[in-house]
């Protein structure tokens, strides 16, 4: 059987016109009662769809989005994909991940854009440097590559860096995961839409949720914006409204703060930059589209936030932390800028979870890292929801860590979500 | 005088002649053209190149809107890629280049990627490119294969590496009223704003004030709308209460009414004036904005729109009547509305041929079969243009039939030859800064057009931007919004009479003609109304899906022009009406913006450099500086053809036989006084503070809420209720916050006040078993001896006649004191130090030799202190008092914090006698093929000159019962694998003799 | 953004340092309740809509501020000190004591 894309089927479609192509995935109508809800139908929650059905062949499966399917932070991110971590449950998680990533387009058949060309964090002192040498050790300890490297090797990687003695921070050497790369966001949403549409999971877009069914103390439902729906099993993914969701299931606390992170995108650009990298000396990540885009961002504003709008002193500070890099860009302009909103966690890592009410599963909490985990995310979350209990690989990320000082705090900043 | 310039008008000197370059011919200009004028008066018609099939294109717009003509500006080295040639006003020397194109603009080998026709289709490279499932190429090395020839032929203008020598400034500024947009709407606004005695900015985009005033052929009060424009600029420029921003973008609004414009103040210039940024940042906070930001013309989408001669018809009417230059000299129109009169009016006046005015509508007004005629212009009354013909330029075009209610063409075709095909699809009003706001535009129906919503901050629309097409409209709603902007009660003068081109402002709801050949609606990213079709087959009919599966409205220009064009198409499909597919939320930047004008002063200059007292003298010394945090310090004090290592063990061995002195000036010092002082000191410090003598220091640790360590340091008590707390250098900021908090927020009723004096006082360490003597010799006003100055003892006394606080306290492990003075002394006092202990062989050391030391001694710095790690942890449990609670003392016993195979500090020996390296990890058994099972990490190491060996200190599992075990250091990054002894992290004299003395 | 000092007047967010959420009642310091210890340090509210949080005026003159502020549309609908500042009605029941 032919696969539905390849490049034949590009061939065979364009010679007819193109006007057999089917939608990607259908538009149905809610049923009554499903398996298994998932609410939010962005990366998370359409991953865990395609891996419940695929995996666990729990096909009863319905994805509400309340807007358009992918309309939260699956589109919103600056696309990087790294398992670089410092922590040996997020190394883990991000890696097992990271071979996902590795055969995404070939599972899905649909080209996710996933290339592999690596991710430099740069070291601007010596001790900066060190710190990055117990990262990359910790990262070989457990299988995944690293590498150091130095000024000369750099610069032959990014001619356009700076990295002159006279600079505020010299570069001195950097980490390199070269298996570290970037993606294209919107296509693992539509491509894991895809798959599991056509395992027969129901994704149902502009269905917004609006409470909670019960049965005595266990969820068993949702009311929508298109009627009620009942399931044996509610899954939440909905990173960055888990606030508003969770209150809407009588929950009003959570270790979680909603903060708006900006992104931005330059005019395109001829190659200008062949990896991710990171700055040292602040908080500046940038990487080159295949559009040619230059897509970065720096720390999220600092401050709760659903708005998915920023402001200005952001703003000047990224831009100020690119040309420290990159003095060769100050004619170059910034096209666009937009605002996500991120869950921010009280440790700077997820809680994949069971509960915390019965019959509710919850994925929430991925500061800057939801994008890049979106494989191993619906993967593991799928795994928790079919066995009702999690895998080894999310066994850590549980909501209770906090208060049982179990947190997994890869930027040690302790309780301070505007911080890691 | 080129055959394409008009003898007279516009706002050209056609006495000033501009030389300037465009890949790299010669060419001639006037004074107050743009680059795009300029070549256009000389017959240019090529001006770029599509993105995806790299299709030949001419000039679609006069203004920022433009997608087509994209130019790389060349200031030596220095490139300014992708800007419209519209936007660049042409001076001497300027040198600019086409992008995108390969060996040549007219030759370009890409454009055999026009021949991949269907395949190539929107989101085709979704579906392929996914590469074998076995073999080499498996996994994401095909798609990188093929990305990298993608990559290369993507992109528009290059990026240059070197430095931009421009300087950039930023602006904040405050006014009652910024008025966006300076055309009769904005005009009159600002006016009526300034007459109310209110603060007036008044920005525009271009660099002449007046907008559509400078190219309408309108009279208003019975002169040429142009000589209206310039003189009410002319009062306006003479007021105080008014500044005038003109080639100023404001391009974004963000909260509270802040909004964010660029003024490019020197880009038109051959040189900048003397102090003159290229480009100035305005953040303007207004109490009140009125939004006169005008409209966009929209083409309309049908077989080849996007051939080298179409335009834009109100383009064509702002290069004769702005620029006098005409775009082509047989000119055909095709509308499907009444605006585009106006441009057969101008076109005819200003010389050229208007052959035919095809008008989609089959009923035309009087009004304009009568402007057709004065413009000797056959009219094609319901009838549309069904392709175009010629290569880089256009030669014709064919007509057909039209019936607009079901969008069939009938009959033949006609052909009609011509050089310039003009378009309107009506007009869209700029409502982006509005929608940045946080509106959502609101459709009308019979403006086919999203209208600005009601205001969510304080801003007032006026003009062409609420949908009044009219310059009537325009004066009458901006002199009523400069009013309202202003809050004022008094009555305004009378309104000018204006004299206008009459025309109907409702467009026939047509977007596209359907007809055999590629149909355009984004020009620049190639989308075409077939890739929308598509985009609808498969599923992506949302407008963001719309936007992001074919690219449409992503391009430099971000859909100016065909957002709405390709939201009508796709409700067509859809059969829906458009306000239904919705509308994008516009983002800022408006426009494009230079990163260099967004860093400002910062480029170039990104953080301010913090420098202790005596930083010339180390300088001046031999000292190596290392940067840390914003700090500058002393790394080492080199002498000639020594290495680092040579350098502090040289240091660090002299301080132990004798005496070294090291700068702590960075070191975070707080004042915290008042009455509760102690009692605060007891609640914030892990162990007691109340307890502490006047006149005595005690090291304290802190630990934050949630129970794991936050910072250490001394606090000297200096009087009852005078303390002067030190904290690490990197936590300075941190600790400062973590007590102001508390005692603002938490503990109000505490009367304690905290003060960050870390740079009132230069600080020196000076230890060693010498130590005391080159104080004594040195110090006057107090003795140093034991008795006087005990161990944490504390004394004050005078260094050269400067009074200094001195305590007896060690980092180092020797007999050891810090001698604080006044800032401004500093350099004296280290001076006078460093002068008495010459004649005991004091040497001044770095930072390497302090870490040496520290490391022999077991001390924990922000390395250990690193966010994970808990007081026992660190073996520092001894200073967690029990007989009062502390911050974090409720939280530090949970289960994580008390595990059993928590990292723990220890003090490691390289067996193998090598050099250890810092971020290696530890393991129990070496492997060096497959490393794993690591069991902790090396947090800081050293030679140490006391031992004789390299050593370190490391965080590990279950550290402490490990202590007299071997391990392995395994160190893959750096090929470093070895055996270690684990010990105590107390190497070196743990009895602490050497300080006790 | 603007906040509205009630030391300094209206000044940009860039002169603030955001300490979160408001509502968070720190138990008794000798507390040994873990429950209320543990929602204090960890657990948040994170409302869309009004939200009422702490800022401290850090670019500025460090007063600790409780803002209103809606999540939503970052409008800010009230401005305090945190504890009422140096006029607070905790710091004069202090002084008066004393």
């Amino acid at each position: 059987m032919m696969a539905e894309y390849s490049a034949f089927s590009l061939l065979a479609n364009a010679l007819k016109g193109n006007k057999d192509w089917k939608p990607a995935w259908r538009k149905p109508d809610p049923k009554a009662s499903y398996d298994v809800i998932i609410i939010g139908g962005g990366g998370h929650g359409l991953a865990t769809a395609y891996y419940l059905a695929k995996e666990h062949g729990i096909t009863n499966v319905a994805v509400l989005e309340k807007g358009w399917l992918g309309s939260g932070n699956v589109g919103r991110n600056t696309t990087a994909v790294r398992s670089n971590y410092l922590l040996p449950a997020n190394t883990r998680f991000y890696e097992h991940s990271m071979k996902l990533w590795e055969n995404l387009s070939h599972e899905l058949n649909y080209n996710v854009m996933f290339s592999q060309r690596g991710c430099l964090n740069l070291a601007h002192t010596p001790a900066q440097f060190d710190d990055y040498a117990r990262r990359g050790n910790a990262m070989r300890h457990l299988g995944v590559d690293a590498e150091l490297m130095t000024k000369a090797e750099i610069k032959r990687l990014i001619p356009a860096l700076d990295i002159s003695d006279s600079a505020r921070f010299p570069v001195v050497g950097g980490l390199m995961q070269r298996r570290a790369g970037t993606a294209r966001h919107d296509a693992v949403a539509w491509g894991y839409a895809r798959g599991a549409d056509r395992r027969g999971v129901d994704i149902i877009e502009n269905c917004e949720v609006t409470g909670f069914l019960r049965d005595g103390d266990r969820i068993s439902g949702v009311t929508t914006s298109r009627g009620d729906i009942r399931a044996k099993k509610v899954a939440v993914a909905v990173a960055g409204s888990t606030g508003r969701v969770m209150q809407l299931a009588g929950i009003d606390t959570m270790p979680i703060e909603s903060h708006v992170l900006q992104a931005f995108v330059t005019e395109s650009l001829k190659p200008f930059i062949d990896t991710v990298v990171t700055f040292g000396m602040g908080h500046f990540y940038m990487s080159q589209s295949d559009k040619g885009g230059l897509i970065y961002g720096g720390d999220i504003d600092g401050y709760n936030s659903y708005a998915q709008r920023g402001n200005l002193p952001v703003v000047d500070e990224v831009m100020s932390e690119m040309l420290a890099l990159f003095p060769g860009l100050a004619r170059v302009r910034m096209l666009r800028s937009w605002g996500g909103v991120c869950d921010m966690s009280m440790d700077g890592s997820p809680i994949i979870t069971t509960g915390p009410l019965p019959g509710m599963y919850l994925n929430c909490g991925w500061c800057y890292g939801g994008f890049k985990a979106t494989p191993a995310s619906g993967w593991c979350f799928a795994w928790t929801i079919a066995k009702d209990q999690p895998h080894d690989l999310n066994a850590p990320f549980t909501l209770d860590r906090f208060h049982r000082g179990l947190v997994i705090d890869d930027k040690g900043q302790g309780a301070n979500p505007r911080l890691h | 005088m080129s055959p394409r310039r008009t003898d007279t008008g516009g706002r050209i000197d056609r006495l000033k002649t501009i030389r300037f370059t465009f890949d790299g011919a010669a060419y001639t200009g006037h004074a107050g053209d743009t680059l795009a004028s300029a070549l256009l008066a000389k017959g240019v018609t090529l001006y770029g190149r599509s993105f995806k099939y790299h299709r030949p294109r001419g000039l679609l717009t006069a203004g920022v809107e433009e997608p087509n003509a994209l130019v790389t500006v060349l200031k030596g080295e220095v490139r300014e890629p992708n800007i419209p040639a519209t936007m660049v006003e042409i001076h001497d020397g300027l040198v600019a280049i086409s992008q995108n194109r390969f060996p040549s603009l007219a030759w370009d080998i890409n454009a055999v990627n026009q021949l991949g026709g269907k395949i190539l289709s929107a989101g085709f490279y979704y579906k392929t490119f996914m590469g074998p499932v076995f073999g080499p190429l498996k996994g994401t090395r095909f798609w990188m294969f093929c990305e990298h020839f993608i990559r290369r032929a993507a992109g528009l203008g290059s990026a240059g590496s070197a430095k931009d020598p421009a300087r950039y400034e930023r602006m904040n500024a405050f006014c009652d009223v910024l008025v966006v947009g300076s055309g009769p709407a904005g005009l009159m606004a600002a006016r009526a704003a300034a007459d109310q005695g209110a603060r007036v900015m008044l920005a525009d985009l271009e660099p002449r004030f007046g907008g559509s005033a400078n190219w309408s052929d309108e009279t208003i009060d019975g002169a040429p709308a142009a000589d209206w424009a310039r003189r009410t600029v002319a009062q306006l420029e003479g007021r105080d209460n008014v500044r005038l921003l003109p080639r100023t973008t404001v391009w974004g609004y963000y909260d509270n009414n802040t909004l964010a414009a660029l003024e490019r103040v020197s880009d038109h210039k051959e040189q900048p004036g003397k102090g003159e940024p290229r480009h100035r940042y305005w953040a303007i906070r207004a109490k009140s904005v009125v939004l006169a930001t005008g409209a966009f013309e929209r083409p309309l989408v049908f077989p080849g729109n996007d051939r080298p001669g179409v335009m834009l018809a109100h383009a064509a009417e702002r290069y004769a009547n702005e620029f006098g230059v005409l775009p082509g000299e047989r000119i055909a129109l095709f509308t499907n509305n009444d605006s585009a009169y106006r441009a057969a009016i101008a076109l005819k006046k200003a010389g050229a041929a208007v052959v035919a005015i095809a008008d989609i509508r089959p009923e035309l007004s009087p009004e304009m079969r009568k402007l057709a005629a004065e413009a000797e212009a056959e009219i094609f009354a319901g009838h549309a243009v069904v392709a175009t013909e010629g290569g880089k330029a256009l030669s014709g075009l064919k007509l057909q039939r039209f019936d607009m209610t079901n969008g069939a063409l009938i009959g033949d075709a006609r052909s009609i030859h011509a050089d310039c095909l003009l378009m309107s699809g009506g007009w869209s009003p700029t409502i982006h800064l509005a929608s940045q706001a946080g509106a959502k535009a609101e459709w009308n129906a019979a403006r086919q057009a999203f209208l600005p919503p009601k205001p969510t901050q304080s801003w007032i629309g006026a003009g062409a931007f609420t949908g009044s097409f009219s310059t009537l409209e325009a004066l009458a709603e901006g002199r009523a919004a400069g009013l309202a902007a202003a809050g004022g009660q008094s009555t305004p003068a009378v309104l000018p009479v204006v004299e206008a081109v009459p025309g109907d402002p409702d467009p026939a709801p047509v977007f596209e003609i359907r007809a055999k050949g590629k149909s355009f609606v984004d020009f620049q990213h190639d989308v075409t109304a077939e890739d929308v079709r598509l985009a609808h087959r498969e599923g992506f009919v949302s407008v963001e899906h719309l936007k992001r599966y074919t690219t449409l409205g992503m391009a430099t220009d971000q859909g100016k022009s065909s957002n709405v064009p390709g939201l009508a198409i796709m409700a067509e499909a859809l059969g829906k009406p458009i306000p239904e597919v919705g509308t994008t939320r516009f983002r800022p930047p408006f426009a494009p913006v230079s990163i260099g004008s967004l860093a400002a002063e910062r480029f170039g200059d990104l953080r301010p450099e913090r420098l202790t007292p005596m930083h010339d003298w180390h300088l001046a010394n031999g000292a190596t500086m290392y940067s840390a945090g914003l700090w500058y310090r002393p790394m080492i004090y080199g002498h000639a053809g020594e290495t680092v290592e040579q350098a502090y063990v040289r240091e660090a061995k002299a301080t132990r036989d004798s005496a070294g002195i090291v700068d702590v000036s960075t070191l975070g010092k707080i004042a915290v006084q008042g009455p509760d002082a102690a009692a605060f000191l007891d609640r914030v410090y892990t162990n007691m503070f109340s307890t502490l003598a006047v006149g005595k220091a005690r090291y304290g640790l802190m630990l934050r809420e949630d129970g794991l360590a936050f910072d250490d340091g001394t606090t000297w008590r200096l009087g009852e209720q005078d303390f002067l707390m030190t904290t690490t250098t990197a936590n300075a900021g941190k600790v400062m916050q973590h007590l102001e908090y508390f005692l603002d927020v938490i503990w109000p009723e505490l009367k304690v006040h905290v003060t960050s004096v870390t740079d009132e006082w230069a600080g020196a360490a000076i230890g060693g078993p010498k130590a005391r003597q080159i104080l004594a010799a040195c110090v006057t006003g107090t003795a140093v001896d034991n008795a006087t100055l005990p161990f944490m003892g504390i004394v004050r006394g005078e260094i050269a006649g400067v009074p200094v606080m001195i305590c007896r306290l060690s980092f180092s492990g020797e007999m050891a004191f810090e001698v604080y003075c006044g800032a401004g002394h500093g350099t004296h006092v280290w001076e006078a130090l460093v002068e008495a202990g010459k004649p005991f062989g004091l040497v001044t050391y770095g930072l390497e030799a302090l870490g040496t030391m520290r490391i022999e001694k077991g001390h924990v710095t922000g390395a250990e202190i690193d966010g994970r790690t808990t007081a026992r942890d660190l073996h520092l449990d001894w200073m967690l008092s029990k007989k009062k609670p502390f911050i974090g003392s409720a939280m530090m016993d949970r289960e994580g914090l008390i595990a059993s195979d928590r990292l723990e500090l220890v003090g490691l020996i390289a067996l193998d006698n090598k050099p250890l390296n810092g971020g290696a990890h530890i393991v129990e058994e070496v492997d060096e093929a497959n490393p794993h099972g690591s069991i902790g990490h090396i947090t800081a190491c050293c030679y140490s000159p006391a031992l004789g060996k390299h050593i370190a200190l490391a965080l590990v599992k279950a550290g402490k019962a490990r202590q007299g075990t071997r391990a392995h250091v395994s160190d893959p990054l750096r090929n470093r694998f070895g055996p270690v002894e684990i010990v105590s992290n107390h190497f070196y004299d743990p009895e602490g003799t050497r300080m006790h003395g | 953004m603007l906040i509205t000092c009630p030391y300094c007047g209206p000044r940009d967010v860039i002169e603030f340092t955001y300490q979160g959420d408001g509502n968070r009642e720190r138990p008794d310091p000798a507390s040994q309740n873990f429950e209320a210890w543990n929602a204090y340090v960890y657990d948040r509210l994170n409302p869309a809509g009004d939200h009422n949080e702490i800022w401290q005026h850090s670019g500025g003159c460090r007063t600790h501020l409780r803002v209103v502020r809606n999540t939503l549309t970052h409008e800010i609908s009230s401005v305090a000190f945190a504890h009422g500042g140096h006029g607070s009605a905790a710091r004069r029941k202090a002084e008066d004591k004393s």
